[in-house]
């Protein structure tokens, strides 16, 4: 083999320069080798072009997510700096000035959503305050001089940009200059006299007579305390010189601070904090965004859904890996349905449809949604429907154009439900609407138990509650710009209008039915529960019911009507499968693998891979026949944390003689032992690569295992 | 709010409410009974998993999230895949501790397996009478097994199937004199183990088990997995806390040495190895194919930034070699071997930077190197994509052998490469002259002597000068440090400086090895 030598592990190859050619368009992938499946390269530009407009969306949302953050911060900025600015020389400011301006930016747990953030703000800061904007991670600086070589360079870095030029000489000159903070005071001091001089021509530093020095840590937590410390004090000394200004990266909690510096370091620092949007609300947003929307054609089942969320929630909380799931649903949802082809905007989609292949119109019969919707169909449109090509692709076309105004109608009806359930006790039906569009993904969600304890509790909300909800959904039905609504907002503005005007009445309401369970009279337990139940039943049979609640009772009827009518899971929709994207298990088995589980199987149950009548056998057991390592490691299962290497080989050897049903006194058994005992070595030794066992030094010829999983 | 009010200002009594009371207040309203029970229990376990995380997470202290629930979470809709493992009770397995083991468990298990299994071979063999016959006899053995108290741990091993007769009986001919079985104090553990049998239920329980499989041999298969599952996570706990308390572990004392092929060097190994036909080659190659199927969407995926793991049993190494050599053969790329011992950043980083980017210098840490390459690679790569790895999880269980893999090991079994195995000793010595090998057998004999304490710092040199005087081995100082140049060389002697500057002389071999290799010898000038 080219890749294996015994003196290095690292080999490169390159193409062979005569025979390079244009490499392979990457549509050409698209096909699963065989060129049978329709409208690759069609399906692929689709693809891309969902995808960047997604992506484009997201970078978006992520923008205006920021922004808040950002002017806050940056507000921060340049108010702490003007002290150092003005220069003024009364005893607050001296006192401050000892005080390094901190903005500490606590970020949570996500951290690899963190880098996207921190360049944004990087950006952001070289636009508004000062060009000098360096980053730091902890693993540059282990130490108190790696810490200042790479402020310095990184410094120069920024500084060069406007003076590309110099570049050379610079560079030469900070590899052998000391590095420490005098020379740093130093060379911000030229840097800004030249700056000075050239101001007339800087727009982007003319706020400020001398721009602050910005230092991001961005993984606050990783730094070792004493480089920070160090700094920190020696920062502060030279601060009339070197107006600098921290920005910590927190993942955990602004205590974190306090627990790194001692009272001494962290009384140098004036801190504010700095909170980011949580990363929960951020992917309700997202979703919001990309998928609760007709904007993108795109759809994900329950399941898929339900993979994504819980990967965010249980893994990462990082929205940047959810917005790559939904990336890889979307490859896997054009890669594998050759359908997906009509996975793009209406009028587009409507005219790909009358070019549809005469395969394609036999992929959309074989639909089962749409065999379904056949079925229902008259006898004569239904042959119609099989036979005639022309006939199917005017019908998908009003299909898919159905398919279009169930979504329009759907999400605004879950906007709607969801308005009336997020504020409920105990959210029968989930405080997210993500959790709501994941119920009635999956079923008719008039159905659940959940759904009707929910109906339960708005039957039982006050009226200005109810008005608030209404106002909303008022809102999201005006904002809306389809029509189909018109009737459904005419009637939630009366109920508005109804409600208001039921407010006096409602009082007096109220007035009588306070007035009645006072009369209560001094009893022994017995009588005062008999009382109790007596009351019960006469509150039931005397309840009439006010005005209000009659117009509650219709709201909440009404609101059930909406979600009945709307809210069909969209496996009943003919066509869902062309937006769909439903193989929940692809997606796991490539974001979220089990690969210990999967060993596990294949040592445990070989037959699960190797599909050999021979190897299927009850659970828990294995036949003899398996491969080497299943038996190996079948029989080390049995040990405690020693294993004696002696009694696994002859263990090893009777099951595989008694595998091979060979006659242990034959005259060949001896050269057959040699053999046996090499295929054990070789189970032993891949076990040990596998890290099952290892080595051990406790007990002559003994290995130790190291997995105390079961068996 | 405005009732509250109203209701104070008209009585400022305390008034007793029955809890009954109050939830009828809250909720009898219109539902009335029905409802009532329902809510109540909607209350108290909201019954979607997911919507429970969602709590847990939310409102962090109220709800705790269950690992049990998590679990399943995790593992839904396995059923659906084809691949990725029987995860829904694997995850069980994987996860779940480790109960006790008893040394004797591994014997019983293998002849479980010799024989169980033989149902199934000679089902598919039922044209030949004559392994059908023995199988039965097998299982006759088996029943024997099955009555037969155990007091001797050596009869129960010679009962099972004569292959493993055969096979237990040849070396404890050797050792019979010494116990089979034994831990470092063994009557301590037998403390522990009956304490423990008071102290805990489950304990109880498996030392029940233990006995029990003790008289009925066939109870064992399959019961661990089944007696794990019942019980319940605390006992779980519990037992796992008891593996682990008592620091001897039981096992049998016999060695490799005793046995007559301990080690068998890399060549032979193959050798052997080559001569056995690999099993189930068909269904290997079909997994294979499958495997190769991906290639296509691998290459769409790594264009489109994603990355490749690929996960599962056996090496696949020979499918990556197929992948490179089908598709990658247009592209620069680079292949490493991470089970390479001598592997490390810097010499990744290095060919990388010399023979990728044909850049021609040192640097001066691994970072600039690293810092350097990202920005000869700006143009090429959007550096989005290349922060974050995108890892795309494939599963490709392939069974096929670590040979490459495991040959950079320093396996248990295979000699070490460092130390000289008996075979190359003998050889070298052979080529010697006679002087040289007395010195050596001088040398030989001493580290012998002294290989009970395992502070021997070896041989002074003035010691052994001493010494090959007197046996006329050498007249001067001078001829021995030639002589000991040689042996250098070959790799048969190694120096120590001691703490007082002398220099001591050990021959860096086992002593199990020296003892064989001087019985040869002595085998050899008694024939000569």
């Amino acid at each position: 083999m080219a890749t294996s030598a015994v003196s290095k592990g690292c080999f490169v190859f390159k193409p062979k320069l005569k025979k390079r050619k244009i490499s392979v368009p990457i549509e050409e992938y698209f096909n699963k080798e065989k060129n049978e499946s329709e409208d690759s390269k069609l399906r692929f530009e689709t693809y891309h072009l969902t995808w960047k407009q997604m992506k484009s969306e997201t970078e978006q949302l992520q923008e205006e997510l920021n922004k808040n953050l950002f002017n806050n911060l940056i507000e921060f900025l340049q108010k702490s700096h003007s002290g150092f600015q003005r220069n003024s020389k009364d005893w607050a400011c001296q006192i401050k000035l000892k005080e390094i301006p901190t903005a500490a930016l606590v970020l949570g747990v996500n951290v690899t959503d963190h880098d996207l953030i921190f360049r944004r703000l990087t950006e952001a800061l070289q636009n508004t305050i000062t060009p000098y904007v360096i980053s730091l991670q902890a693993k540059d600086c282990p130490d108190m001089k790696h810490f200042l070589q790479k402020l310095i360079s990184q410094l120069i870095d920024c500084s060069v940009d406007t003076k590309p030029k110099e570049k050379e000489d610079v560079q030469v000159t900070q590899k052998k200059t000391h590095c420490s903070m005098d020379s740093l005071s130093s060379w911000y001091m030229t840097v800004t006299q030249k700056t000075d001089q050239k101001m007339p021509s800087k727009t982007r530093t003319s706020q400020w007579q001398s721009p602050p020095v910005v230092l991001i840590l961005k993984d606050m937590e990783s730094f070792t305390t004493k480089v920070l410390q160090d700094f920190i004090t020696i920062a502060s000394q030279h601060l009339h010189e070197f107006p600098l200004i921290l920005v910590f990266g927190i993942a955990t909690s602004p205590i974190i601070i306090h627990r790194l510096l001692p009272h001494a370091v962290s009384s140098l620092l004036c801190i504010e904090l700095f909170q980011s949007l949580s990363c929960k609300e951020h992917l309700t947003t997202v979703l919001d965004k990309l998928l609760l929307t007709t904007q993108f054609p795109f759809k994900i089942s329950e399941k898929v859904l339900q993979v994504l969320t819980n990967i965010f929630l249980y893994h990462d909380f990082s929205i940047q890996n959810f917005v790559k799931g939904l990336q890889l649903s979307l490859l896997e949802h054009f890669y594998s349905q050759p359908l997906s082809v009509l996975c793009c905007s209406l009028p587009e989609a409507k005219r790909r449809i009358n070019l549809l292949s005469v395969n394609q119109c036999e992929n959309i019969r074989r639909l089962p949604s749409f065999r379904r919707y056949v079925e229902k169909q008259a006898s004569e449109k239904q042959v119609a429907l099989l036979t005639n090509d022309r006939f199917l692709k005017e019908e998908t076309q009003s299909l898919l154009e159905d398919l279009h105004v169930y979504h329009v109608n759907y999400f605004l009806v879950l906007r709607c439900l969801h308005n009336f359930t997020s504020s409920l006790p105990r959210y029968p039906l989930g405080r997210q609407i993500r959790e709501l569009y994941c119920t009635c993904l999956e079923k008719n969600i008039w159905d659940s138990e959940e759904y009707a304890s929910a109906l339960q509790l708005l039957r039982m909300l006050a009226k200005d509650e109810l008005m608030s909800i209404l106002q909303k959904c008022f809102q999201a039905f005006d904002s809306s710009s389809e029509n189909q609504f018109g009737s459904t907002r005419k009637r939630i503005e009366e109920f508005l209008a109804q409600f208001q005007s039921l407010g006096a009445d409602a009082k007096e309401e109220e007035d009588a039915s306070g007035s009645q369970p006072k009369e209560l009279p001094k009893t022994d337990l017995y009588h005062l529960q008999k009382s109790l139940l007596e009351m019960k039943e006469s509150r039931r049979s005397s309840k009439k019911q006010t005005k209000f609640e009659v117009l509650r009772e219709k709201v909440v009827n009404f609101i059930d009507s909406l979600v009945r009518e709307y809210l069909l899971p969209p496996e009943t929709q003919p066509l869902h499968e062309v937006v769909y994207f439903s193989a929940a298990h692809t997606l796991r088995e490539h974001l979220n693998a089990a690969p210990r589980i999967a060993l596990h199987t294949a040592l445990n149950n070989p037959y699960y891979y190797l599909k050999n009548e021979a190897l299927n056998s009850e659970e828990g057991c294995i036949p003899n026949i398996a491969p080497d390592i299943c038996i190996a490691y079948k029989l080390h299962l049995e040990c405690s944390r020693l294993i004696n290497l002696v009694d696994w080989s002859e263990a090893f050897a009777t099951v595989v003689t008694a595998a091979e049903n060979m006659d242990a006194n034959s005259a060949a058994s001896e050269e057959l032992n040699e053999i046996i005992h090499a295929r054990f070595i070789r189970a032993v030794s891949e076990l040990e690569l596998l890290g099952f066992i290892k080595p051990t030094k406790r007990k002559t010829d003994h290995v130790a295992r190291l997995t105390w999983g079961g068996c | 709010m405005s009732k509250l009010e109203l209701k104070e200002d008209k009585m400022l009594e305390v008034q007793f409410v029955g809890d009954d009371d109050v939830l009828n207040h809250i909720l009898d309203r219109e539902g009335g009974t029905k409802l009532k029970k329902e809510r109540a229990q909607l209350l108290v376990n909201p019954q979607k998993i997911i919507k429970k995380q969602e709590y847990g997470v939310e409102e962090g202290d109220q709800e705790v999230l269950k690992d049990q629930n998590y679990v399943k979470v995790l593992g839904q809709n396995v059923q659906e895949s084809l691949k990725n493992g029987t995860a829904t009770d694997g995850g069980n397995k994987v996860y779940s501790f480790q109960n006790r083991k008893y040394p004797e468990k591994m014997a019983k298990l293998a002849s479980e397996l010799a024989k169980t299994p033989r149902k199934n071979v000679s089902f598919s063999l039922k044209n030949d009478p004559e392994i059908k016959s023995i199988s039965q006899s097998s299982k006759g053995h088996s029943a024997s097994d099955k009555v037969q108290p155990k007091n001797n741990k050596n009869e129960l091993q010679s009962t099972p199937p004569r292959s493993l007769r055969k096979r237990l009986i040849v070396p404890s001919s050797h050792s019979d004199s010494e116990s089979e079985y034994s831990a470092s104090n063994s009557e301590e553990d037998e403390e522990v183990a009956q304490e423990s049998e008071k102290d805990t239920n489950a304990s109880v329980l498996s030392q029940k088990t233990q006995a029990a499989s003790r008289i009925l041999v066939p109870t064992c298969r399959g019961t661990p997995s089944k007696r794990m599952r019942r019980e319940d996570s605390s006992n779980l706990v519990e037992e796992y806390f008891e593996a682990h308390s008592s620091s001897q572990v039981l096992t049998s004392d016999r060695t490799l040495e005793k046995l007559k092929r301990a080690a068998l060097d890399q060549q032979t190994l193959r050798n052997l190895l080559s001569k056995v036909s690999p099993s189930f080659s068909a269904e290997l190659t079909r997994l294979n194919e499958q495997h190769e199927k991906l290639f296509h969407k691998w290459m769409l995926q790594l264009h489109l930034g994603f990355n490749i793991v690929l996960y599962g049993l056996g090496s696949k190494r020979d499918l990556l070699e197929r992948f490179r050599t089908t598709m990658l053969q247009d592209s620069v790329h680079v292949v490493i071997n991470g089970f390479f011992p001598g592997i490390s950043v810097k010499s990744i980083l290095n060919s990388i930077t010399e023979e990728v980017l044909d850049h021609v210098g040192t640097f001066r840490s691994v970072l600039d190197q690293l810092d350097w390459i990202i920005n000869r690679f700006k143009e090429v790569w959007d550096h989005a994509k290349q922060s974050l790895y995108n890892w795309l999880w494939y599963e490709t269980t392939t069974y096929s052998p670590y040979t490459e893999e495991t040959s950079y090991e320093n396996s248990l079994l295979i000699t070490q490469s460092g130390s000289l195995p008996l075979s190359a000793l003998t050889h070298v010595l052979r080529s010697l002259t006679p002087n040289a090998r007395g010195i050596f057998k001088l040398l030989m004999k001493h580290q012998l002597e002294n290989q009970e304490d395992p502070s021997y710092p070896g041989l002074s040199f003035q010691d052994f000068y001493q010494q090959c005087r007197e046996a006329f081995l050498v007249n001067s100082d001078l001829t021995l440090r030639a002589q000991m140049t040689e042996f250098r060389d070959h790799r048969l002697i190694r120096t120590k400086k001691g703490p007082d500057g002398v220099e001591h002389l050990l021959i860096p071999v086992d002593s199990q090895t020296l003892t064989n290799f001087l019985e040869e010898e002595e085998e050899a000038t008694v024939t000569a």
